[in-house]
């Protein structure tokens, strides 16, 4: 039976746990950072030297974990790729800007156990050196910026941050900083422009690798709020003991946001891929399954911008057999364990682990309609296609919706969001809104189809009737009409 | 905007390491680095450098070879392999010993992306032209395709790619957006928003190149709209440069708006006068009206642009109140004589000057071979003579101190001191006490430089030759109306000291004669010495005789000017 595992989420929601330093200290908090500051220099086997941060780096690095922002990208690489040679300053932000519709994971880590993510950062920042770093915080949650600034209050006051941490002499400054409720501030680069005080339009990349020209154009790790949090786990178990969390490459836990048409919603943290699909939207542990008399017609698994899975699609994956050796399977779609490899290989992404199901009352043509709208909306406008694609699918979404549809408009769709995607953006947004086009269209194709030649049907009639009725006006009126 | 070549004249930069890159299978030798158009520090070679190194256009609207770069039309996306790697990081080679090659999954901007040794850079595969195509729709289903009345109509990017890229019928059945129109962004410029494509070139240019931050985007996605930051203007000396750079109709200058189709523009290459840093320009004229200036590029003088002081600065040339008559003050009179019979009788008058009686006002808006001329009757006569400064405040771009296009050049041929004006009291002087009996002036009005109606009235022979009239040309033994600079061919040598040609686009009015011709002719009477009849004959003999112009001549000058010798 398929079981949360309890580790970022361990106390959050527990009778009695609260946000103050006071109870995080009673429950074991910051023993983990006054481990890390306590470290000494390691002699490695090839006679180099290992610093306390080099050695953090390598925990992490040993864990393979991975982002749980929404790419899924080694955070030890992401580490790696950090310029500490330019002698810069080393920036570390932490991505609070949670916005996928469907995730609400970081919102439970920021509310209700806040000196865990500061603890993760501060370990975070040390193993990179960082002396400066900042939470950008979506600005929707006033609250939990207000918890978070609470929070590093009292631990500038305990002196885990501020100048000589706990008297190791490295000195660690944390900012909160609010967005003003654009999505796209949740793109890394577009969060740098925004905590300059720009437009939080995402840069071009090449030459603007946050890991070399990030903040301040100087060395900038962005990690998710996630993330940091098992960095904290991480350095507690080591490396090596916290990558048997999970499964290979997919390892740890992570918070997975259940929305949808199930009758238990909510956030259920997991060892990554050891439950399947159908487990969490079925098993009474989790999604404990769908309303009475319902069937299951569409999953989208890892955030609104995830490629839409329909019900029983089935998918051929390689996957490692229990002697080791890799083999073609057959996998139905509620057998897909819930990791990153799988979900990518099923053609989707588990990105920021939001499941939202789709029972048998949803209608897919008023679905996507209602996620283009948000795509339009929240699409920075900077470079062409996926300004001008998100709104034109908004709209044709919009028609095709309130009876203005056309048989063609599947193809229609189908057109513009394949114009929008692979590279051809400066950012993923390009992705994230013509993925639920493509996805929605090609898989549910009949439904879009057979609305647009309803709605040609019965315009045509209304035509017929209204000529019809014109015809009939004068001969009905003969004496207005010899006037 | 035309490419031009660089001929500045400061010391060579160490050499740049070369790498061989292939675009569309041409094989292609370029630098690693170019110099950055902000501060000319090297930045890694891109791709669109890289094929116009090769000659491989590759279309774009929002990069700008000046300017920083945006990347957010992709309009240059292209695809691109690189040399492929074997587990060893070594290249892998086919059998005949060429590089494999790994073509990337996903296309690159061209503006942005680096080029590195070996790659190959693809600008004509069907996935490109699909992509172009893509772009195009997506920029044209907003906009409102109102070419007949827009005044970009004949130089629009839109227009051009829509020829190779665009599709004849609009795929759009939804409305497009509305956005302001006619907007008032300044004293000079009007925006349509609905025909923005927000590649954001304006508000690169007038924040990194101009030092005036003052436009930017405000709202979302297609709704974004180009505007002036609330409560500013967009006012500052370079503003119409945004015009030139809008590679849609979406700024449109105020003066120029509505004026002229601009494919019934003459274009003729020229400099602009307004002061003394001789920034190049095409003046557009039509059946002998100007009806626009706008920027030729010259990395050694102006780069991309010109001032608007300097732009708008040519109504005058058409003003109702030219003087368009020869005349010569018969009693108290002046009367319309013909150039025949004025040449005759000055070059009768001045042959008869006792040396040492005569002083000439020269123009430092006169050419190098007018300034030449003059120089020659001057040397006759022993005249004194000097040019009139005109000074103002420089900026940190193009306007120069020295408001006079040709001071260098007044200087070079001996007819104005150093600094411009200091013999000025002397020949004043000598004009009240009656020591000097004649005095020749061009094209400045004295009367408000020292030299007092009074005084002018003592003289026994005043000849003044000007465009416009003014108080001195009102007291004129005779008066010789000459031409604007849009009117006659010449040269003038700028505040760096680079001789620069200029060409003639419209025809002067009336009786007017280019400077340069009826002075050949006074010249060669009162001197007895022939001179060249035209243009090119006189600058190569005055480059000659003129220590500061040795080695250059008309032809070795071209478009874009050089340099003589300080």
């Amino acid at each position: 039976m398929p079981q949360e595992h309890r580790q970022i989420l361990k106390h959050v929601d527990q009778p009695g746990y609260t946000v103050d330093v006071e109870c995080y200290l009673r429950h074991g908090g910051y023993a983990t950072l006054r481990k890390a500051l306590a470290l000494a220099p390691k002699t490695l086997p090839d006679g180099r030297t290992a610093s306390p941060p080099e050695q953090l780096r390598e925990e992490v690095r040993l864990s393979g974990l991975r982002g749980r922002g929404g790419a899924g990208f080694s955070c030890g690489m992401k580490w790696s790729f950090v310029d500490r040679k330019s002698g810069k300053p080393i920036y570390l932000i932490c991505n609070a800007d949670e916005s996928e519709p469907g995730t609400f994971k970081d919102k439970q880590i920021i509310y209700k156990d806040p000196h865990q993510l500061i603890e993760g950062m501060i370990l975070a920042c040390y193993a990179n050196d960082v002396r400066l770093a900042y939470i950008y915080i979506r600005g929707e949650f006033a609250e939990g910026a207000r918890i978070l600034n609470r929070a590093l209050a009292e631990a500038r006051s305990r002196n885990f941050l501020g100048r000589n941490v706990l008297g190791s002499g490295y000195d660690l400054e944390i900012h909160v900083h609010r967005g003003a409720g654009a999505y796209i501030c949740g793109e890394e680069t577009g969060l740098i422009e925004s905590l300059e005080g720009k437009r939080a339009y995402p840069r071009i990349k090449p030459p603007f690798f946050p890991a070399v020209l990030g903040l301040y154009l100087c060395p900038t790790i962005v990690n998710n709020v996630e993330t940091l949090c098992a960095v904290r786990h991480i350095i507690a178990l080591g490396g090596a003991e916290y990558a048997k969390l999970g499964t290979p490459n997919n390892t740890g836990t992570r918070i997975v946001s259940i929305s949808g048409h199930v009758r238990r919603p909510g956030y259920y943290e997991i060892e990554v891929g050891k439950a399947t699909l159908g487990e969490l939207i079925f098993d009474p542990a989790f999604g404990g399954g769908l309303r009475e008399g319902r069937q299951l017609k569409a999953v989208i698994p890892g955030g609104s911008s995830a490629k839409v899975f329909k019900a029983g699609e089935k998918f051929r994956l390689k996957r490692k057999g229990p002697d080791g050796k890799e083999a073609e399977r057959e996998l139905e779609l509620l057998d897909l364990p819930y990791d990153f490899d799988a979900i990518i290989a099923a053609g989707s992404m588990s990105g920021s682990g939001a499941i939202i199901v789709l029972d048998d009352s949803t209608d897919m043509v008023r679905a996507l309609a209602n996620l283009s709208e948000f795509y339009a909306h929240e699409s920075c406008g900077q470079c062409t296609p996926c300004r001008e694609g998100s709104l034109w699918m908004a709209k044709a979404l919009r028609r095709l919706s309130t009876g203005q549809g056309r048989a063609r408009d599947a193809d229609y769709l189908t057109h513009i969001a394949d114009n929008i995607p692979g590279g051809r953006t400066i950012c993923a947004f390009g992705e994230a809104c013509s993925w639920p086009v493509q996805s929605f269209v090609g898989k549910f194709k009949d439904e879009f189809v057979a609305r647009g030649a309803a709605d040609e049907k019965r315009r045509a009639e209304e035509a017929r009737a209204a000529a019809a009725a014109r015809s009939l006006t004068p001969a009905a009126q003969p004496e207005a009409a010899g006037l | 905007m035309s490419s031009a070549s660089t001929s500045e004249s400061k010391p060579a930069p160490p050499p740049v390491e070369k790498i061989k890159v292939k675009v569309d299978g041409r094989e292609v030798e370029v630098p690693r680095t170019m110099p950055d158009p902000l501060t000319g520090k090297p930045l890694p070679t891109t791709m669109i450098q890289a094929c116009a190194l090769a000659r491989v256009d590759v279309p774009h609207y929002c990069y700008h070879p000046k300017l920083p770069v945006a990347g957010n039309c992709r309009m240059c996306l292209v695809e691109f392999g690189t040399p492929a790697l074997g587990p060893d990081r070594k290249p892998l080679l086919h059998p005949d010993g060429s590089a494999r090659i790994a073509k990337s999954p996903r296309p690159a901007i061209a503006c942005a992306t680096p080029i590195s040794p070996g790659m190959e850079i693809y600008t004509a595969t069907p996935a490109v032209k699909q992509m172009r195509e893509s772009i195009l729709e997506f920029l044209l289903i907003n906009h409102p395709l109102d070419c007949p009345i827009c005044d970009k109509a004949g130089e629009c990017r839109l227009q051009e790619y829509s020829m190779d890229y665009g599709e004849a019928a609009s795929r759009l059945a939804e409305p497009k957006v509305h956005k302001p129109k006619r907007v008032d962004l300044g004293p000079r410029i009007v925006l349509d928003d609905e025909r923005c494509i927000l590649c954001s070139r304006c508000i690169r240019f007038t924040r990194d190149i101009a030092g005036d931050d003052a436009l930017g985007f405000i709202n979302r996605g297609s709704y974004s709209t180009l505007t002036a930051y609330p409560g500013r203007v967009f006012d500052n000396n370079y503003t119409l440069n945004t015009v030139d750079l809008c590679p849609v109709g979406a700024l449109t200058s105020k003066d120029f708006r509505f004026q002229m189709r601009t494919w019934f523009l003459k274009e003729t290459k020229s400099v602009c006068t307004s002061c003394a840093t001789g920034c190049n320009i095409l003046i557009g004229s039509r059946e002998e009206k100007i009806y626009r200036y706008v920027p030729r590029q010259n990395d050694g003088v102006n780069s991309c642009w010109m001032c608007d002081y300097g732009r708008l600065n040519y109504q005058w040339i058409h003003r109702e109140d030219r003087l368009v008559e020869v005349q010569a003050r018969r009693g108290a009179a002046l009367e319309r004589i013909s150039w025949a019979a004025a040449i005759a009788e000055l070059a009768g008058k001045l042959t008869a000057t006792p040396a040492g009686s005569a002083a000439v006002i020269a123009s430092a808006r006169q050419t190098n071979e007018e300034l030449y001329l003059l120089q020659q009757i001057a040397r006759k006569l022993g005249a004194l003579s000097d040019s009139i400064p005109r000074a103002g405040e420089p900026d940190h771009l193009l306007v120069s101190a020295d408001r006079n296009p040709n001071s260098t050049g007044a200087r070079w041929l001996g007819l104005a001191s150093d600094p411009l004006g200091a013999r000025l009291g002397e020949i004043a002087r000598g004009v009240e006490s009656g020591r000097i009996k004649t005095l020749l002036v061009f094209g400045e009005d004295v009367t408000r430089n020292g030299l007092p109606a009074e005084w002018l009235s003592r003289l026994e022979l005043l000849v003044v030759s000007d465009i416009l009239p003014n108080a001195t040309t009102s007291l004129a033994h005779y008066l010789l109306p000459g031409c604007a600079h849009a009117e006659k061919r010449g040269t003038f040598t700028n505040v760096k000291g680079r001789v620069q040609r200029f060409l003639r686009a419209i025809q002067p009015r009336g009786d007017a004669r280019p400077e340069g011709e009826f002075l050949r002719e006074l010249a060669e009477r009162v001197t007895g010495r022939p001179q060249p009849v035209s243009i090119e004959g006189l600058f190569n003999q005055l480059a000659r005789e003129t220590p500061a112009f040795a080695g250059l001549t008309w032809s070795s000058l071209g478009d874009t000017g050089a340099e003589g010798r300080l």
